[in-house]
C-alpha cells in the first residue's frame, strides 16, 4: 500500500500560521473471509462458549464476510487445561512451524502446523484475510486488543470498538516482533489480533466477560461488513501500550522457588502508571520491595499461566499512534 | 455467675495439623505449608505439636486440583480399607496414608484439632466449613476467630455448616494457581486466631472457660446445577446479580441464570436464601453452579479443659 503525506499551511482568523500534516485516505484490498479462534488455551471458557454458540447457530456468513469458527486446542478443552504438552499459543514461529513432525512431536506442534494448514500458511496469499483469537486472563486487565504490528486495519477496529463499548475499558497493547518470530495464532492470518478479557479465573465462565467478549466480536463482524460495502473510516489517533519489558518474581536462590506475592497495591492496578519507589511484591516474610527504573505501565499482573516462568508482570510504555483515514479499494 | 459447673468438657487439644494442597492448585495453603515447613516459630504454641503437612504433594507439583480423583472426596470407608496399595488411584493411597499418620478419625491416636485450607474462585470472604451444630468445640473456636477477626482486623468471617461438606478454612475469591496476597494474609490471621484460642483453651489450669455463646452461621440446604442440554452441556451462565453475591439474600424472582442468548433465568424457591459457593471453577464439573443456605442462630455450651 502505498501513503501520499500533504502539507499545506492554514491561514487562522487571527492571521497566524498554522501548519497541518494530513495523510491521504488509504486504501485496502476487501477482507471476505474471517477466522475466530477459541479455546487456543483451553481452560480460558470465554471463546469457547462463544464458538459453542456460534457453531449452534451455523454462523458461516455474515453480509459479505465468511466467517469460520475454529476450536483451536480440543484436546485441552476437554481436560479444561492451558494445553496438554505445550503452550499452544507460542508454537506459531516460522521455525516451529517448519520443523518435521516425529513419533515423538508435542500434540500442540502438530496442532499448530494443522492450523497454519487450515488457516494460512503464515505470511502467504492463500491466508486468511482476518484472524482473531478469544482468550481471558486472571490479571484485571479489562478487554485488550492485542497484536503484532501496527497493522492501520487492526488499529482502526480498536479506535471502532474504544467507540462503541462501555461495559469495561478496551486497550491496544502491541507486541511488535519480526512476523517469523511471531509465536501466536494470529500471525497466521494476513492481519491477526487477540482479545484479552479479564479479570476471569481460568475454568470459570463469567456472564459479564462473556457478554463483552460477544459484543467485541459482533462490533468486528459489523466493522469488517461496514468496510467491505465502501465506509471510509475516519483517521485520528490510537493510544497503544508497547515496548514490553519482563519483571519476574524474586526468588530463593537455592530453589528458585517464588518468596513473594503481588505487592496488595499493584493487585488489580494494571495500566495504572508504576512510580519509582511504588510497591511490587509483598515478601512472605513481609518485606515490601519496590518499583526502580522508569515509570512504566504494568500489564498481566498476577497472570496464573505466568507462574510457570515466574512471570510477575510486564511494563510497557504508552505511544500514541496515528491513522489515516482507511478504505476499501475499488478494482 | 459463670456456669463453670455445666461446662461441657474437652481434653486438651495437643497436637494439630495444618494441611495445605488437598487441591494441589489452591495455593494460599500451599505456600503456608510450605512456608511453616521450613520455618515453623509463627505457628509454634506452648503446650501444642503443631504440624503443617501438604496432603497431595504430586498435585501441588503440577499445580492441579489432583491427579486421578479428588483428594477431598477420597476420605470414605470404603476408600480407607480397600487393598492394592500401588495400583490404587494415587489419592486414596494418599488418604489411607494421611489417615494412618493423623488419624484414624475418631481414635485416641487421631490429631485433635486439623485444619484444611482451601481457595475458592468464589467470592466468600473468610468461611469455616462446620460439620456439626453439636461440636462445642469447634464451634466456640469458630466464634471466637469470627470475634477476634472482626475486632482486629474489620475481617468478617462467615460460618457454614454443612455435614456433607468436609470441614476445613475457604478464603476466596482467588483463582486457581493464583497465590493473592490479601487472600494469603487473610488466611494466615485466620490460623493464628485458631491457634490462639486453642493454646488458651490448654491453659484451662487457670480456669479459662469460654462460655455459652450464640453463633450465626449459614446452614446448607442443596445445591443447584446449572440448566443444561440433554447432552449435559451448560446453556446459561450464573446472572451478573448473581455473580459475586456470595451471602446475599436471594428472593424468589430474582435472577439466577443468564443465557447465551440474554434470558433472564428466576430463582423460583418458596422463600429467601443466602447462596454461596456462587460460580466455583472446581464445581462445574460436580454438577454446582451454588449452594443455598439459610441463616440460624446455634448455641454453643460452655467448654473448658477437662
Amino acid at each position: 500500500m502505498s501513503v501520499l503525506i500533504s502539507l499545506y499551511l492554514e491561514q487562522s482568523n487571527s492571521g497566524t500560521n498554522r501548519t497541518t500534516y494530513v495523510m491521504e485516505c488509504v486504501s485496502l484490498p476487501p477482507l471476505s473471509n474471517f477466522a475466530i479462534c477459541g479455546g487456543t488455551h483451553g481452560n480460558e471458557l470465554t471463546g469457547v462458549y462463544i464458538l459453542r454458540e456460534m457453531q449452534k447457530h451455523n454462523v458461516e456468513k455474515v453480509g459479505s464476510v465468511s466467517i469460520t469458527t475454529v476450536l483451536s486446542n480440543p484436546r485441552a478443552v476437554d481436560a479444561c487445561r492451558r494445553y496438554t504438552d505445550r503452550d499452544l499459543n507460542r508454537c506459531f514461529t516460522d521455525d516451529l512451524l517448519s520443523s518435521p513432525i516425529t513419533e515423538s512431536t508435542p500434540y500442540e506442534l502438530r496442532r499448530a502446523q494443522e492450523l497454519n494448514a487450515h488457516l494460512g500458511p503464515k505470511g502467504s496469499e492463500e491466508a486468511v484475510d482476518l484472524l482473531c483469537d478469544m482468550h481471558n486472563t486472571t490479571s484485571n486487565m479489562g478487554l485488550c486488543i492485542i497484536f503484532n504490528s501496527a497493522d492501520w486495519l487492526i488499529l482502526h477496529i480498536c479506535k471502532y470498538l474504544q467507540s462503541k463499548i462501555t461495559s469495561m475499558p478496551v486497550r491496544a497493547l502491541q507486541m511488535d516482533l519480526p512476523l517469523s518470530e511471531a509465536f501466536s495464532v494470529d500471525s497466521l492470518g494476513k492481519h491477526g489480533f487477540s482479545f484479552e478479557i479479564g479479570p476471569q479465573p481460568h475454568g470459570v465462565l463469567r456472564a459479564d466477560v462473556f457478554n463483552t467478549m460477544k459484543e467485541a466480536v459482533d462490533l468486528t463482524i459489523e466493522w469488517l461488513q461496514q468496510f467491505n460495502s465502501g465506509r471510509t473510516f475516519e483517521g485520528g489517533e490510537v493510544e497503544a501500550y508497547t515496548r514490553w519489558k519482563t519483571v519476574h518474581y524474586p526468588r530463593d536462590p537455592t530453589t528458585d522457588e517464588i518468596t513473594a506475592a503481588i505487592h496488595p497495591q499493584l493487585q488489580d492496578n494494571d495500566f495504572k502508571l508504576l512510580q519509582p519507589g511504588d510497591p511490587i511484591f509483598l515478601s512472605l516474610s513481609g518485606e515490601t520491595v519496590k518499583h526502580e527504573g522508569d515509570a512504566l505501565y504494568p500489564v498481566f499482573v498476577n497472570e496464573c499461566a505466568y507462574y510457570e516462568q515466574k512471570i510477575a508482570y510486564h511494563l510497557t510504555q504508552k505511544s500514541t499512534l496515528t491513522l489515516p483515514s482507511i478504505n476499501v479499494k475499488k478494482d | 455467675m459463670s456456669s463453670y459447673s455445666s461446662s461441657a468438657r474437652f481434653d486438651e487439644a495437643r497436637r494439630v495439623a495444618i494441611f495445605g494442597g488437598t487441591h494441589g492448585n489452591e495455593m494460599s495453603g500451599v505456600t503456608l505449608v510450605n512456608l511453616w515447613v521450613k520455618n515453623g516459630s509463627e505457628i509454634q504454641r506452648k503446650m501444642v505439636d503443631t504440624k503443617p503437612f501438604i496432603t497431595n504433594p504430586r498435585a501441588v507439583e503440577k499445580c492441579t486440583r489432583y491427579v486421578d480423583t479428588d483428594l477431598n472426596r477420597a476420605f470414605t470407608p470404603e476408600n480407607l480399607s480397600a487393598l492394592g496399595e500401588g495400583d490404587l488411584p494415587y489419592e486414596v493411597q494418599r488418604a489411607q496414608e494421611i489417615n494412618r499418620i493423623f488419624g484414624p478419625k475418631g481414635s485416641p491416636e487421631a490429631y485433635d484439632v486439623i485444619f484444611d485450607l482451601h481457595n475458592t474462585t468464589s467470592n466468600m470472604g473468610c468461611t469455616l466449613i462446620l460439620e456439626s451444630s453439636k461440636d462445642y468445640f469447634n464451634l466456640q473456636m469458630m466464634n471466637y476467630i469470627k470475634v477476634t477477626a472482626l475486632r482486629s482486623y474489620f475481617c468478617c468471617v462467615n460460618i457454614v455448616l454443612c455435614d456433607w461438606f468436609i470441614a476445613g478454612l475457604e478464603v476466596g475469591p482467588q483463582p486457581q494457581g493464583v497465590l493473592r496476597s490479601n487472600i494469603f494474609e487473610a488466611m494466615r490471621v485466620i490460623l493464628k486466631h485458631a491457634l490462639d484460642f486453642i493454646e488458651l483453651f490448654n491453659e484451662g489450669r487457670t480456669g479459662v472457660e469460654f462460655p455459652t455463646c450464640t453463633v450465626e452461621v449459614f446452614r446448607v440446604l442443596e445445591r443447584i446445577d446449572y440448566p443444561r442440554d440433554a447432552n449435559g452441556n451448560i446453556i446459561a451462565m450464573v446472572h451478573p446479580n448473581l455473580q459475586d453475591g456470595d451471602w446475599e439474600p436471594l428472593n424468589p424472582g430474582d435472577p439466577m441464570f443468564l443465557t447465551f442468548d440474554g434470558k433472564t433465568l428466576h430463582y423460583q424457591g418458596s422463600g429467601t436464601i443466602y447462596p454461596t459457593f456462587i460460580n466455583e471453577a472446581a464445581y462445574y464439573e460436580k454438577q454446582q453452579a451454588f449452594v443455598t443456605t439459610r441463616r440460624e442462630t446455634l448455641v454453643a455450651s460452655a467448654i473448658r479443659k477437662a
